[in-house]
Parts: structure tokens; C-alpha cells; sequence
């Protein structure tokens, strides 16, 4: 079995930058990650993309560079392809490399395991074609692949910031169609010194608008009753906008209204989380520094709360000097004292966040889809079942499993929890909180039997 | 039909590999949901429960949608890298065995 001071799960931003000060501190540090190369899903193989493409994905893409080669020490064993399945006491994680699962063993854990995109269940979300807008930003990074015909769908600076990259591509997208309405940028303006808080990401999102403007791009406000039409593709896009029904037609559908976090590897361990009304969403609760109610396991980046990768880095730190102090290696006034000037850092970047979240508020349609749409993919659940299985009296999450299996197929709920959750509060009239949310167990992901006869049979398993 | 895809670099070295039994030249170690997208593969699998084709959605190891079975066993094309001689078939669809279902 391996061990190490600090377990980190996810090489994103927080994951690196928690990887590079600890090990700094003298920390031996095992870094688990599932994808080939370090960066996450933000700066998703940014070491490799950089030099080929950095000028169509832009300056921000670029930070991630320095994260990447931080990497680079002695102190930091950064395995690779690695899928975490479990986490037990200890902490205790085992994991998945090329077909054989192992141990590690570990002082502390840090789960730094990011976002995923918010659910956005719309009529014909399912379709070949429709992607969300986070895998087209992927394709372009990692593949350097473009969509021909994209219609993007839904709202926020991600929306933009795949257009603008489309732009610099030389494959503008067909359309924009945005969600958020007029009003929701002037409230945002007005209700959370919001003008002043967000005017760097004003200035950004309206030199990404006029680039799209440039290219010709037709961008449609305010859009209502979107739906994906085709038969075994997406074909089109139909939703209404300025009192007119619009159809365009197009190959790919890239759907965006938000980023939530990815709270599977913490709900494994029975961390409490709450509700975020302003995010819409579940955050594990933790302090300052990270720390959970569980105090060897820490949490970090946006799977603790959406703040972008920016202050996810900086959260990593955090949690990277309070596992130093704790284990021995930093006395608790260097603590600190370079917790001091991060903390400063990140609340300068947390700044301008109520101002984006209430300028690009979810699409309301999406939380409380009509009946017809299927909200849990993997097993053809829809709104429909849902609300007809709470007027059977099914209260929470954990039973609509039961009513018809929501939450059960592979993805084990990762893009239908938040809607269950949302159905049946609102069916319920009773507070997200209080409705909860799937319990997750382990495996996380799906294991094979061949996999755990392969840890059998390594000599490590004998200690 | 076009690609939905086009690639903005000339792809590396291609290697041989079968997509339900059909001969695919890809570029050695691209994604493979990312190659067989850009060879215009669009429907990745149907679904067990009803037959609905499907395809990636995530490309982040997430969504689960771009199963495919590689070796008799199922995986998720976006988590793995292209190399030499693979055959590819869709993940069982409705009606038959499925080892994550």
C-alpha cells in the first residue's frame, strides 16, 4: 500500500496549487487524478495546449501553466488515470490505475474534485449533439476540435467565452441564445454593489460580446420554451424570443446555465452539506481553512462552492498550510501569516460572485422542467415520474430511487440530483434542505471485478 | 452528412482501430470520444432502457453517455486514449446484458 501526508483527489487548480505548497512545506504529497495530464477541467491539458493553441483559448487559460509545472518536485508523486472509488477511515482511499485497483494511505485528504455543469434538462437533451458547453470547450483544448454548426444555450461567462474562443477559431457559432433577461443584469447592477463588484467581468464579458458581435453572431435574450429538435441527432434548436418562435438549425447544441459543485467523493463520507440559495446548490460545510466535520479530510475549489479557478487555487493553499501546521511542519504564526495576504486574494476574487450569480441566474424552465423531459439520463427518468411519484408521497431523493430508479444508472445522479431535488421541493413546498439529496456510497464509479482481482494480486496487498 | 467536427491542427500519427466492426484510421493517443467524434461517429450507443441513441455529453468522465465496450468490458470513451488495434463496439443497448446497468 501506498502512503503519503496528504492524500490530494483532483489536479485542478485547487489540487495543484495544494500539491505544490504542501509539498513546499515539506509534506510528502500523493496526487490522484483521472485524467492523462494535470490542469483539471479549466486548464484541461493546458501544457499540451498552450503552446498550440494559447492564442484562440486566451490569457486566463495560461494560468494554469505555472500550477502544471509546480508539479514538478520531489515531494509530489502525481499519479495519473487514476479513478478514486472509495474512501474510508484512515483516510483510506482506493483507486483504479489501468485496470488494477490500489490503496494509499494518508494522514489527511484534500477533495478538490471541482465543478460539474448544472444539470440543464430542456426537451431533446438527450440527442447526439448536445453536449454541454464545458465538453465543447474541452473538445477544443484538449483535441483542438470545433463544431461547424453550434447553436450555444443558456447563460453566464462560460456561454460567452466558448463563443469568443469559436470566434478566434475561424467557426463562429450559429447563434446565442441566452436565457438570463434584461433585468436580471440591471438588479444584479443594482442590488449587490454589484457595478462595482463585477466591473473586471462587465469589461471581459463585453469584449467577449463584441467579438461574437463582430463575427455576425445572432444573439437572441431572454429565450423561453427551448427545445432540441431531430430524430436520432440534434437537428435544431426552437425556443421564443422577442415575441417571435425561432427555429435554427445546427449539428451541435452546447448548453451552459451555470457550474455546480461536485460533491460525490464528500457525500461518500457522510460530510454534511447545505444549501446555497444563492448558488442554487449543495456546498459541504467546512471552515475557513477547508476542514470538514471530519477533520483529517479537507475540501477545496469549486467542489466546496463555486468561486472559479482562481480562488480555487488560492483555497487550495489555504487548506495545504493548515494540513502543514496540523502535521508538524509550519508553526502556527507562519500559518498564519500567509494565510493573511491569500485570504485578502480570495475575497478579492470572491467579489464580484452575487453579481454574476444573480446577472446569470439558472434558467427557471431547466429547475422545474415540464413534465415530459427526462431528468435523469441514464435511466429515462422524467419531471413527470418525479412529481407523480411525490403525489404517491415520496419525500425525498433517496426514495424516488425506489419509485423508479432515478439516481441509479452510472452516473450515479451526477446530472440529475439537483433536479430531483428541486421537483420535489417545489412539489413538497418544503425548503431544499430539508428535501436532501441522494445518499452516495461507494464504488463512486463503476468498478470491475477484474479490477479488484488485480489488487489481490499485487505483493503490496499482503501488508 | 459533414462532420459535425473539424480539426484546427493536421491530426498526428493514425492508427488502425475498428468501430462496430467498421475500420477507423484515428490519430494515436487523442481522446477517444474526441477522435471518434471528429471521424463523425454520431451515435456512441443506445440505452438500455430505451433504445435512445446517445453520445457524449460531458467529455469529463461524468455523464456516462459515451459507453462503449472495449475487450468485453465497458468504458467511458472520453476517459480513454486511442491506441493501435482497438475494436470498439456501443455498450450493450436495450435488451441485452449490460455490466453497469
Amino acid at each position: 500500500m501506498r502512503s503519503a501526508d496528504l492524500i490530494i483527489v483532483g489536479a485542478g487548480p485547487a489540487g495543484m496549487a495544494a500539491a505544490a505548497c504542501a509539498a513546499g512545506k515539506g509534506l510528502s504529497v500523493l496526487l490522484l487524478d483521472e485524467q492523462p495530464r494535470a490542469g483539471g477541467q479549466i486548464y484541461r491539458d493546458v501544457a499540451r495546449a498552450w503552446p498550440k493553441r494559447g492564442g484562440l483559448l486566451g490569457k486566463d487559460y495560461a494560468a494554469g501553466l505555472p500550477l502544471v509545472q509546480a508539479l514538478d518536485h520531489p515531494g509530489i508523486t502525481h499519479i495519473t488515470g487514476a479513478t478514486v472509488w472509495q474512501i474510508e477511515d484512515g483516510p483510506l482511499v482506493t483507486f483504479t490505475v489501468n485496470g488494477a485497483a490500489q490503496q494509499a494511505q494518508g494522514k489527511r485528504l484534500l477533495i478538490a474534485t471541482g465543478a460539474l455543469e448544472r444539470p440543464m434538462p430542456l426537451p431533446g437533451w438527450t440527442l447526439p449533439g448536445v453536449m454541454t458547453a464545458g465538453a465543447g470547450q474541452i473538445l477544443l483544448k484538449q483535441s483542438g476540435m470545433v463544431s461547424d454548426r453550434a447553436v450555444l444555450v443558456g447563460c453566464g461567462p462560460l456561454l460567452y467565452l466558448i463563443g469568443a474562443q469559436m470566434v478566434r477559431a475561424g467557426t463562429p457559432p450559429l447563434a446565442l441564445v441566452e436565457t438570463q433577461g434584461r433585468g436580471d443584469l440591471l438588479a444584479a447592477m443594482r442590488h449587490v454593489g454589484g457595478a462595482l463588484r463585477g466591473w473586471r467581468y462587465m469589461l471581459k464579458g463585453l469584449g467577449m460580446l463584441a467579438e461574437l458581435r463582430r463575427a455576425g453572431v445572432a444573439r437572441h435574450v431572454a429565450a423561453t420554451d427551448i427545445e432540441i429538435a431531430g430524430a436520432n441527432r440534434a437537428e435544431s434548436v426552437r425556443f421564443r424570443a422577442a415575441g417571435q418562435q425561432h427555429e435554427i438549425g445546427c449539428d451541435t447544441v452546447l448548453l451552459h446555465h451555470g457550474v455546480v459543485p461536485n460533491t460525490q467523493a464528500a457525500r461518500s463520507i457522510d460530510i454534511p452539506h447545505e444549501w446555497d440559495s444563492r448558488q442554487r446548490a449543495f456546498v459541504p460545510q467546512r471552515d475557513a481553512w477547508g476542514r470538514s466535520a471530519r477533520a483529517d479530510v479537507f475540501i477545496a475549489g469549486d467542489g466546496a462552492g463555486i468561486g472559479g479557478a482562481k480562488a480555487a487555487a488560492i483555497a487550495g493553499e489555504l487548506a495545504a498550510l493548515a494540513i502543514a501546521h496540523d502535521l508538524g511542519a509550519l508553526a502556527q504564526g507562519d500559518r498564519d501569516l500567509e494565510a493573511r495576504q491569500l485570504r485578502w486574494r480570495l475575497s478579492a476574487e470572491l467579489a464580484a460572485r452575487p453579481f454574476i450569480d444573480r446577472a446569470y441566474p439558472p434558467f427557471a424552465p431547466a429547475l422545474a422542467p415540464a413534465d415530459k423531459t427526462i431528468i435523469c439520463r441514464c435511466e429515462e427518468v422524467t419531471a413527470g415520474d418525479i412529481r407523480r411519484y411525490a403525489a404517491m408521497g415520496c419525500l425525498g431523493p433517496n426514495q424516488a430511487k425506489a419509485f423508479g430508479r432515478a439516481g441509479m444508472g452510472p452516473c450515479q445522479g451526477r446530472y440529475c440530483g439537483l433536479s430531483v431535488t428541486e421537483i420535489l421541493s417545489a412539489a413538497h413546498g418544503q425548503a431544499p434542505d430539508r428535501t436532501g439529496y441522494y445518499r452516495i456510497r461507494p464504488p463512486l464509479k463503476p468498478v470491475t471485478l477484474a479490477e479488484l482481482a488485480a489488487m489481490a494480486d499485487t505483493p503490496d496487498a499482503a501488508e | 452528412m459533414k462532420h459535425a467536427f473539424h480539426r484546427l491542427d493536421a491530426p498526428a500519427d493514425l492508427v488502425r482501430v475498428t468501430f462496430r466492426g467498421q475500420v477507423v484510421d484515428l490519430p494515436a493517443g487523442e481522446n477517444l470520444a474526441a477522435a471518434l467524434l471528429a471521424a463523425g461517429v454520431t451515435v456512441f450507443r443506445n440505452t438500455p432502457v430505451s433504445g435512445a441513441p446517445r453520445a457524449p455529453f460531458c467529455m469529463m468522465g461524468a455523464c456516462y453517455d459515451c459507453l462503449v465496450e472495449i475487450d468485453g468490458t465497458t468504458r467511458q470513451a472520453c476517459m480513454l486514449e486511442v491506441s493501435e488495434g482497438m475494436v470498439i463496439e456501443p455498450a450493450h443497448g436495450k435488451g441485452a446484458d449490460n455490466a453497469l446497468g
